[in-house]
């Protein structure tokens, strides 16, 4: 038999229903490549084996008895440690919610369990999703499939690392400031952030309520559609959720043809501070789309070189909001003071805070009360919500002459990792090509484009590190990624002969 | 640089209620100047008629039906509290002793 776990979700789906293999047996074998290569990748944080193979046993029940609840019914997914989850732990890579136990499933967990898709287990992350790298777990960082001496971006490392490692052909990452899209450029696989309120965040601890956005994590474009439909769509519990019908993602994956299409090339997200390789194999792809019929112009869009200034400021000052909710009354973690006598409640909160959260977390918090902090909110929080406006109206402007926009995903492939623990704005600068689709609200998706040689590998070196591409659409117009990326795909796959992630190389513990 | 002394962070330690150590202002004093110049930059960016945004998706008040809904039992939602007792969180004391 072939390997089951290198069926991507939409093959995987088409063996079940033609009853060629069971949701069990496709359970297990992903269950034991975790098993075989987790110690090198450190993908997940919990792993839920017990209760996996029971949502798959009672969908293999439902087919045999003739109906499947959904396309996608049987094919394993993992989750992000970030989304609330019965029956299994959810930290979201924080000391101050181990062993927390939610009470109730995230919108987008209760979808999954409806539509039949059994939960692997919990990925790991940065801290409260704080992070580029998924080094700021407290529960260890975890390593790229490509290179394990590597990060595998962040913050949502865990579910890129799981779904490159074949561990999951489907995984659920959330997207803050480029926490899906990054991960996936680093690590060869797709991403996709929808329109913000195009998926429930009900459930979703929150970091920055203003932009966060849960969405897949896949190895194959059309993979991600089906996961997007069945992710995305109204919901009552969120009042930020729009009420309009899912665009048709689906079908804009399947259609791939770029032929008319007018493809923009953002002139700010390119050039100094762009690795050479990702440049490189950036302007083969814009070149694969110009020869595939696509009218490709660069476009403009000058504030966005204020993006990452306007992010570190609206980011921390919601973080620091919404982080307040952890203050070891109702859940989590208390931690009373050393050598105090009858603490009062505020002082077990800092001393809990203290021990509860990491350098970043405490680092993100401070700055987010500065700039909120009576003197510094109009200079700081309130120019950074003027600049989002001026960045809303260029992305407004670029699409009334382009159908979509394009750039490289990040700006250089993998780095080392510990390489940039200690220059925390080093770190930042590294979302620069991401963080504006967040800033608007509107929805981007990134696929593997090629590998480049490694920024910090001796000059000729062979190239061996993935690069991503991103496609940025008006919001509620996600149908348009799909269609483009899709369409990338299929060129790209035609030259490689496969899948790029076929190039990776075998990991620790487990045959290829 | 920004001015931002090791005697700021440990205020806004404490409007944040994080408790920090000597080792950890120290730290944050010398990482918070370099990150606070970088995003300092949105001062010149913007004139005063930009009109702000808090959010990318223009929302007014959203209602629901004023209804009875299922929703967390007493148990489920003292089920993670470090002490509860008699259906309620018990928590440290919350007001002086004078």
């Amino acid at each position: 038999m072939s390997d089951l776990t290198r069926l991507s979700a939409d093959e995987a789906a088409q063996k079940l229903g033609a009853g060629e293999v069971s949701s069990v047996e496709l359970t297990q074998a992903l269950l034991d490549r975790i098993e075989a290569t987790d110690g090198a990748v450190h993908a997940f944080l919990h792993v839920d084996a017990e209760g996996a193979l029971a949502a798959a046993r009672e969908v293999d029940d439902q087919r045999s008895g003739g109906g499947a609840t959904s396309y996608l019914a049987g094919v394993p997914i993992a989750v992000k440690d970030v989304l609330a989850t019965i029956g299994q732990p959810t930290t979201c890579g924080s000391k101050i919610l181990e062993g927390w136990m939610p009470p109730y499933d995230a919108t987008v967990v209760q979808r999954l369990r409806a539509a039949g898709l059994p939960i692997l287990g919990k990925t790991n992350m940065d801290e409260f999703a704080m992070g580029s790298s998924t080094e700021h777990s407290a529960y260890g960082p975890t390593s790229n499939p490509w290179d394990p001496t590597r990060i595998p971006g962040g913050s949502g490392g865990g579910s890129a690392a799981a779904v490159g490692a074949f561990q999951a052909p489907l995984a659920i990452g959330t997207d803050t400031g480029g926490s899906i899209r990054q991960p996936g450029a680093v690590t060869g696989t797709v991403g996709v952030k929808p329109t913000y309120g195009g998926v429930s965040r009900y459930g979703l601890v929150a970091m920055a309520s203003s932009l966060d956005q849960a969405g897949p994590v896949t190895r194959t474009v059309l993979d991600a559609a089906l996961l997007h439909e069945i992710m995305a769509g109204h919901d009552p519990m969120d009042s930020t959720s729009i009420d309009a019908p899912v665009p048709a993602v689906v079908s804009a994956a399947r259609r791939a043809d770029v032929k008319g299409l007018k493809i923009g090339v953002i002139r700010e997200l390119g050039g100094d501070g762009f690795q050479a390789g990702v440049t490189a194999r950036f302007d083969e792809a814009v070149q694969l789309l110009t020869d595939a019929g696509a009218e490709v112009v660069e476009v403009s869009l000058p504030s966005l070189v204020h993006g990452i200034a306007a992010y570190y400021l609206v980011m921390p000052s919601e973080a620091s909001s919404n982080l307040a909710r952890f203050d070891a009354m109702r859940y989590g973690l208390r931690v009373p003071p050393a050598g105090v006598t009858d603490p009062s409640a505020e002082q077990v909160m800092a001393s809990t805070r203290e021990a509860g959260f990491g350098d970043e977390v405490k680092r993100r918090i401070i700055l987010g009360t500065y700039a909120l902090s009576s003197g510094y909110y109009d200079a700081y929080y309130g120019s950074a919500q003027k600049v989002r406006t001026l960045i809303a109206q260029d992305f407004s402007a670029a699409f009334e002459q382009v159908d979509v926009l394009v750039s490289p995903t990040a700006p250089t492939t993998a780095w080392k990792l510990g390489e940039k623990l200690d220059d925390p704005l080093a770190m930042y600068l590294q979302d620069v090509a991401t963080i504006p689709a967040n800033l608007a609200g509107i929805p981007g998706l990134s696929l593997p484009i090629g590998l480049a040689p490694a920024a910090d590998a001796a000059s000729g070196a062979a190239d061996s590190l993935p690069v991503g591409l991103q496609v940025l659409a008006p919001q509620q117009a996600d149908d348009r990624l799909y269609n483009v990326g899709a369409a990338l795909e299929k060129l790209l796959e035609d030259r490689w002969g496969g899948p790029l992630l076929a190039q990776a190389p075998a990991l620790e513990g487990a045959a290829r | 640089m920004s001015e931002i002394t090791r005697a700021d962070v440990a205020h806004l330690a404490g409007l944040a209620r994080i408790q920090l150590s000597d080792q950890e202002l120290d730290a944050m004093a010398a990482e918070l100047p370099a990150i606070l110049d970088h995003v300092a930059a949105v001062q010149e960016a913007v004139g005063d008629d930009v009109v702000p945004m808090s959010h990318p998706v223009p929302v007014d008040n959203v209602f629901r039906p004023d209804e009875v809904r299922p929703s967390l039992t007493a148990e489920q939602a003292l089920s993670g509290a470090p002490e509860s007792e008699e259906q309620r969180f018990l928590v440290p004391k919350i007001l002086g002793e004078d």
